[in-house]
């Protein structure tokens, strides 16, 4: 059925009782052309893209809990494409541009908000390296403002300006950036791919692959062996247990990473802000819950859950940047598990198995890769040759140094 | 999270930076296939769910770098030991002398 005024005004008419599931539970069947490994944002949205734009529709999505159970419902939202290196900023503005599109192409509410994006700086240093990626970002057609405190205290008067150890003086402004519903935007996908004939098929774990003379043949579930031509993992932070599997040792740590939100207050935050010192960053949801996050916990985790000390230190950030949200008591906090990789950048490759392909590497900003994630792989699995924007992001170039590292921090994971 | 380190005893991980895994082992340069085993030991990691030997340094502390066995499930902490102590013991295991320090996150190495 597809979404409109009248659709929902006929069915309010009858008592909101004739709406329809919106996707199918179907069994799966013994053989697809392509499975899809987790249903997750990026597995949905790959068998999306590959029914819609790829004209592949013999696929099965197969995820070992619910659609959408892992971090892309754990997420704190942000969507943007203020990336600074060549590899990096055409992608995330491909997928800054689908986002534009994205709820007419799918016929599905994902709240998608340009809000603004605002990164604070607080030095003549950090101000000089805003400038720089602001610039970069321009050269590529992205939208990029440099803005003074004046500007920063029109908008946000209730900042911190003047604080003695990190005085605010400016900011990155990206426009276009903002929030987008994260459980809507797995629904939409997952419903668009069910209408167009993809299987999505629930608490199904892969177990193994099925793979001889180096070609793969099948998956391995806990509801039976499924054969399939292609298989795409698009799994994120259980990654490296996945791929176990096949014996392939990957550049990548799982790490867990918190997440906040307070009580809903009324309006007071417009806009997306992150804090320059440390890591923080913070948005008011439609509801009125101060959504906000910062760094890693640290450590190697698949614990789904951070510690106290994280906790401490975000909470710290917010008070030093932001003082008003002090009597805002928080209602949630939880944590997942990030496919950190070694330069910190994503991984949409081919793998030295024939018919194997991987998606993974998202760290903690996959969220606004969403859309052209799952393009690109489509495209990966369907042609068998990479999406002109994603050539970056290849599984080799770790041994062959050609490395993504945005934040010039090193094959440390923790510090991407 | 509350780590034990063997000098100073049990302190909140707050005192503590992380490194990461400490079975990952420096290759010797002059070697053959130095290159590929540079790239494992620089990128490559098993990342496993469960046991983990991961070093850490008491920065807030006694300033050691020790070597603690930690699962990545649950957060437990099952014992830890000095950086040095443990690049003995692999020493010795890889002598053929006697070591009691085996098990799936193996052969460490500390002089990273
Ligand atoms: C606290 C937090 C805040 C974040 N904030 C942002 C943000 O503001 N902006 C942003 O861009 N990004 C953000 N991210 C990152 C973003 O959420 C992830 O990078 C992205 O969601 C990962 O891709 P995914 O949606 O496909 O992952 P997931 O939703 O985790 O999907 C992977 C799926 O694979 C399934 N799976 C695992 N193993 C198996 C198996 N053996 N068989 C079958 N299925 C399996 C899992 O159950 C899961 O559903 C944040 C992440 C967290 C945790
Ligand atoms: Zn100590």
């Amino acid at each position: 059925m597809r979404y409109s005024a009248l659709s929902i005004v006929t069915n309010a008419l009858s008592g909101n009782r004739n709406w329809k599931p919106v996707w199918r539970e179907p069994e799966p069947k013994a053989e697809y052309d392509v499975v899809i490994v987790g249903g997750g944002g990026h597995g949905l949205s790959t068998a999306y893209y590959l029914a819609k734009e790829f004209g592949i529709t013999n696929v099965a999505v197969v995820e070992k809990g619910w659609l959408g159970s892992g971090n892309i419902g754990r997420n704190t939202t942000i969507v943007r494409s203020n990336y600074g290196l060549p590899g990096n900023t055409p992608f995330y503005e491909f997928s800054l541009k689908l986002w534009e599109g994205l709820e007419q192409d799918f016929n599905y509410n994902a709240m998608m908000s340009q809000r603004g994006v605002l990164n604070l700086f607080h030095s003549d240093g950090q101000r000089d390296a805003f400038a720089r990626r602001g610039n970069a970002m321009r050269l590529e057609g992205v939208d990029a403002e440099l803005v003074d405190q004046a500007a920063v205290r029109k908008m946000y008067p209730f900042l911190d300006f003047d604080n003695a150890r990190f005085p605010i003086q400016g900011g990155l402004l990206q426009r276009r950036g903002g929030t987008a519903r994260h459980d809507a935007v797995a629904w939409g996908y997952a419903r668009g791919a069910d209408s167009r004939g993809v299987d999505l098929i629930q608490n199904c774990e892969v177990t193994g692959f099925v793979i001889e003379g180096g070609v793969f043949k099948g998956v391995e579930t806990t509801r039976g062996t499924i054969k399939a031509k292609k298989v795409g993992v698009a799994v994120a932070g259980s990654t490296t247990r996945v791929m176990h599997k096949t014996g392939l040792r990957l550049p990548i740590e799982s790490h867990v990473l918190q997440a906040f939100v307070t009580e809903g207050l009324k309006p007071f935050l417009d806009g997306v802000v992150s804090f320059g010192v440390g890591h923080f960053y913070i948005s008011q949801s439609d509801k009125g819950g101060l959504v906000f996050g910062g760094d890693l916990d640290g450590y190697n985790s698949y614990a789904q859950r951070g510690n106290l000390p994280m906790i401490e230190h975000v909470c710290e950030a917010g008070m030093s940047l932001m003082p008003a949200i002090g009597r805002a008591r928080i209602l949630r906090n939880w944590g997942g598990v990030m496919d950190m990789t070694m330069d910190g950048s994503p991984i949409i490759d081919k793998t030295p198995i024939d018919g194997f392909f991987l998606n993974c590497g998202w760290c903690y900003g996959g969220f606004k890769a969403t859309p052209a994630s799952g393009f690109c792989f489509a495209h990966l699995i369907a042609r068998e040759e990479p999406h002109p924007v994603a050539v970056a992001y290849r599984l080799d170039r770790f041994e062959k140094g050609y490395l993504l590292d945005e934040e010039r921090t090193g094959a440390q994971p923790n510090l991407h | 999270m509350r780590l034990p380190c063997p000098l100073c005893g049990e302190r909140d991980s707050g005192e503590f930076t992380y490194r990461g895994d400490a079975t990952v082992v420096r290759p010797d340069p002059a070697s053959p296939g130095a290159k590929e085993a540079f790239h494992a030991f620089v990128h490559l990691r098993d990342n496993p769910a469960g046991w983990h030997k991961e070093h850490w340094y008491h920065s807030d502390g006694c300033r050691s770098w020790i070597v603690v066995e930690r699962n990545t499930l649950t957060h437990e902490v099952r014992g830890a030991v000095t950086a040095a102590a443990h690049t003995l013991a692999r020493r010795e295991a890889a002598s053929g002398g006697k070591s009691s320090d085996d098990g799936s996150n193996e052969a460490p190495e500390a002089d990273a």
